[in-house]
C-alpha cells in the first residue's frame, strides 16, 4: 500500500489555448505521501490541480489517478470562485460534502446529520450552522470548507493556496486537520506560498516554475540554489514561440 | 357584503373569471419558482431574451397552421429550446460568456420573428400571441398550463441539489460530478416551457413579469430558498387574483393589470422587506453589543 502511487505524470503538458501552463511534468505522487507544490505566481499551480481533478485536459501527456475514481478526489479551489452571496446556511454548504455519497436524490440521515455536525465541529465552527455563508470571514469560510472535504472523505485531497489570507490560529487549526488526513493514510497534495509551514508540515515538495523544477524530499527541494532558478521562470508570452520539438 | 362583491363575485358569476384565475395560478405555480432560480443564477434578463427568442416558433406556427393554441405553443417551445441550448452550450465551450452567446442567438431568433410576422402581413390575431388572451384561456390551454407547472416542479424538486450547487460553487459540482451542464440546459427547457406558458394568457412581453416580478419580491422577505419560493408563488398568486379583479372593475386589459399588481408588490417589498428592505437600510436601529 505504501509503495502504491496515487497520481502519475506521464510527460504532462497542460495549458490554455496552446501555450503551456505546465510544461512536460513527468513523476508520481505515492498514495498516502503529504505533498507541497511551490513556485512563483503563474507558475502552473493552480493549472496542476485542475489537470489532476479532470476538469482541464491535458495538452498532451497524460494524467493517471490511480486508486481513486474522480469522485474520490476532494479538490479545494481558490476561494474566490464561490459565490458568496447565495442564500446558504453553513451546515448546507458543509452538507455538500455528502454528494460523493447522497449524489442527486440520496437520502440524508440521521448517520449523516452526525457526521455534519462532527466536521463542523472539527473545525471549530459549532454554533455557526444556521448562519449565512455570507456572512462569515475568510477564516471562518475557509474553515467551513475544510469541514466539506472532511466530508467528502476523499483517498486523494487537493488544496490549491489552501491558507492565502487566512490568519496565523486558522492556518495553525487547519495544518491540524492536514496532519490528520496524512495519518490516516489520505493522499494530499497542497499549493503554498508560505516555505516555513511547508518546511514544517510537508515531507514531500514540489518546486515548479512551467517547468519542473525539483521534486522530492522537502529539503532537497528548497534549496537557495532551486528556489533562485524558479524565480527566473519568464512569465511574458513569447509572441514567436513556435511548435514545442520535445 | 361590499368585499363579497369586489373580491368574489366577479369569480363566481364569470366562467372566463375563473378559468383565468386557474391559468394564472399555474403560471404562478411553475414560473414563480423558476424567477427564483433565475435570479440567484444572475439571469434575471435572461428571462427576457428567451421571451423574445420564442417568438419565431410561434409564428412560424401561425404561419403553418393559423392561429392554432397547439402549434404556436410547439413553435414557440421548439425556437426556445433550439436558442437556449445553443447559447448554453457555446458558452461552456468558447470564450464567450452565457449573456453574449444568449444576446446573439436571442437577437437571431427575433429578427427571424419578426421577418415571418410580416409575411402574413399586420393581424389582429397575431396581437393576441404578443400581449397575450388571458380572458379567453380554454380546456386545451388550462390543461397545458397545468401540465408545464406540474412538470416545472418535479423537475426542480429532483434538480435541487445541483441547482442549488452550480450557482454557489460551480467548482466544486464540476469536481464531484458530471450533473452540471445537464442541469444547466434542463433548467434552461423549463424556462423555455414556463415562458411559452406564460404567453399564453400574458402575451410574449409581459410572460416574463409572472416569472420575475414575484422572484425579485421575495428576495426581500427571505433569506433561506424554500421560503423564497413559497414566498414568490404567493406574490404570483396573490398578483394574479388581483390583476383580474382590478381588470373587471375598471375595465383595463387583463394581461397588463397582472403584472402591474406584480410590480406594485415589487415596489412594496422593496421599500419594506425585512431583508434588505429601503425603510431598514435608512433606520437600521442602533448597533448591537455583539
Amino acid at each position: 500500500m505504501r509503495d502504491a502511487t496515487a497520481i502519475r505524470f506521464d510527460d504532462v503538458t497542460l495549458g490554455y489555448g496552446r501555450r503551456p501552463a505546465v510544461h512536460h511534468l513527468a513523476g508520481e505522487v505515492p498514495a498516502g505521501s503529504l505533498t507541497a507544490v511551490v513556485g512563483p505566481n503563474g507558475a502552473g499551480k493552480s493549472t496542476l490541480l485542475k489537470g489532476v481533478v479532470g476538469t482541464l485536459p491535458p495538452l498532451s501527456g497524460r494524467i493517471e489517478v490511480t486508486g481513486a475514481a474522480r469522485a474520490r478526489i476532494a479538490y479545494l479551489p481558490q476561494a474566490a470562485e464561490l459565490d458568496r452571496s447565495f442564500p446558504l446556511p453553513v451546515y448546507d454548504l458543509v452538507a455538500m460534502g455528502l454528494w460523493t455519497r447522497a449524489g442527486l436524490f440520496g437520502a440524508i440521515g440521521r448517520a449523516d446529520r452526525a457526521r455534519i455536525e462532527e466536521a463542523i465541529a472539527a473545525v471549530g465552527l459549532t454554533g455557526f450552522e444556521r448562519r449565512p455563508i455570507a456572512t462569515l470571514s475568510g477564516g471562518q469560510m475557509q474553515r467551513a470548507l475544510f469541514a466539506r472535504l472532511l466530508l467528502q472523505d476523499a483517498s486523494l485531497i487537493l488544496l490549491d493556496e489552501p491558507f492565502t489570507a487566512i490568519d496565523a490560529k486558522t492556518t495553525a487549526d487547519l495544518l491540524d486537520l492536514v496532519r490528520r488526513w496524512h495519518r490516516e493514510a489520505r493522499t494530499v497534495v497542497a499549493v503554498l506560498h508560505d516555505l516555513d509551514v511547508v518546511r514544517r508540515v510537508f515531507p514531500e515538495t514540489l518546486l515548479i516554475a512551467r517547468e519542473p523544477v525539483a521534486w522530492g524530499k522537502t529539503d532537497e527541494v528548497l534549496t537557495a540554489g532551486n528556489l533562485l532558478k524558479a524565480r527566473r521562470m519568464v512569465e511574458a508570452h513569447d509572441p514567436h514561440a513556435v511548435a514545442c520539438g520535445r | 357584503m361590499i368585499i363579497h362583491d369586489l373580491l368574489v363575485v366577479p369569480f363566481a358569476e364569470y366562467a372566463f373569471m375563473r378559468r383565468a384565475l386557474v391559468g394564472t395560478v399555474a403560471i404562478a405555480l411553475g414560473g414563480a419558482p423558476v424567477g427564483v432560480f433565475l435570479m440567484l443564477r444572475r439571469m434575471s434578463l435572461t428571462g427576457d431574451a428567451m421571451a423574445h427568442a420564442i417568438l419565431p416558433g410561434a409564428a412560424a406556427g401561425y404561419l403553418v397552421a393559423g392561429l392554432s393554441l397547439p402549434a404556436m405553443t410547439i413553435g414557440g417551445l421548439i425556437a426556445g429550446v433550439i436558442v437556449a441550448v445553443l447559447a448554453g452550450v457555446v458558452a461552456r465551450l468558447t470564450a464567450l460568456k452565457e449573456d453574449a452567446s444568449l444576446a446573439a442567438f436571442y437577437l437571431l431568433s427575433l429578427a427571424l420573428g419578426v421577418t415571418l410576422v410580416s409575411l402574413r402581413g399586420s393581424n389582429v390575431d397575431l396581437l393576441h400571441v404578443l400581449f397575450g388572451t388571458v380572458l379567453a384561456l380554454d380546456d386545451a390551454a388550462l390543461i397545458l398550463l397545468a401540465s408545464i407547472a406540474t412538470v416545472t416542479l418535479v423537475s426542480l424538486a429532483l434538480l435541487y441539489r445541483p441547482l442549488v450547487l452550480e450557482c454557489v460553487d460551480p467548482t466544486f459540482l464540476r469536481s464531484v460530478s458530471r450533473a452540471g451542464t445537464p442541469t444547466h440546459l434542463i433548467f434552461l427547457t423549463l424556462v423555455v416551457l414556463n415562458l411559452v406558458s406564460g404567453f399564453q394568457a400574458l402575451g410574449t412581453l409581459l410572460a416574463v413579469g409572472m416569472m420575475m416580478l414575484p422572484a425579485a419580491s421575495a428576495r426581500f422577505w427571505s433569506g433561506d430558498i424554500t421560503l423564497m419560493t413559497a414566498v414568490a408563488i404567493l406574490v404570483g398568486i396573490v398578483s394574479a387574483a388581483l390583476g383580474l379583479l382590478a381588470s373587471y372593475h375598471a375595465e383595463l386589459p387583463a394581461g397588463p393589470s397582472i403584472i402591474l399588481v406584480a410590480g406594485c408588490v415589487y415596489l412594496a417589498s422593496l421599500l419594506l422587506g425585512p431583508q434588505g428592505g429601503l425603510v431598514w437600510l435608512a433606520r437600521p436601529g442602533r448597533h448591537l453589543e455583539a
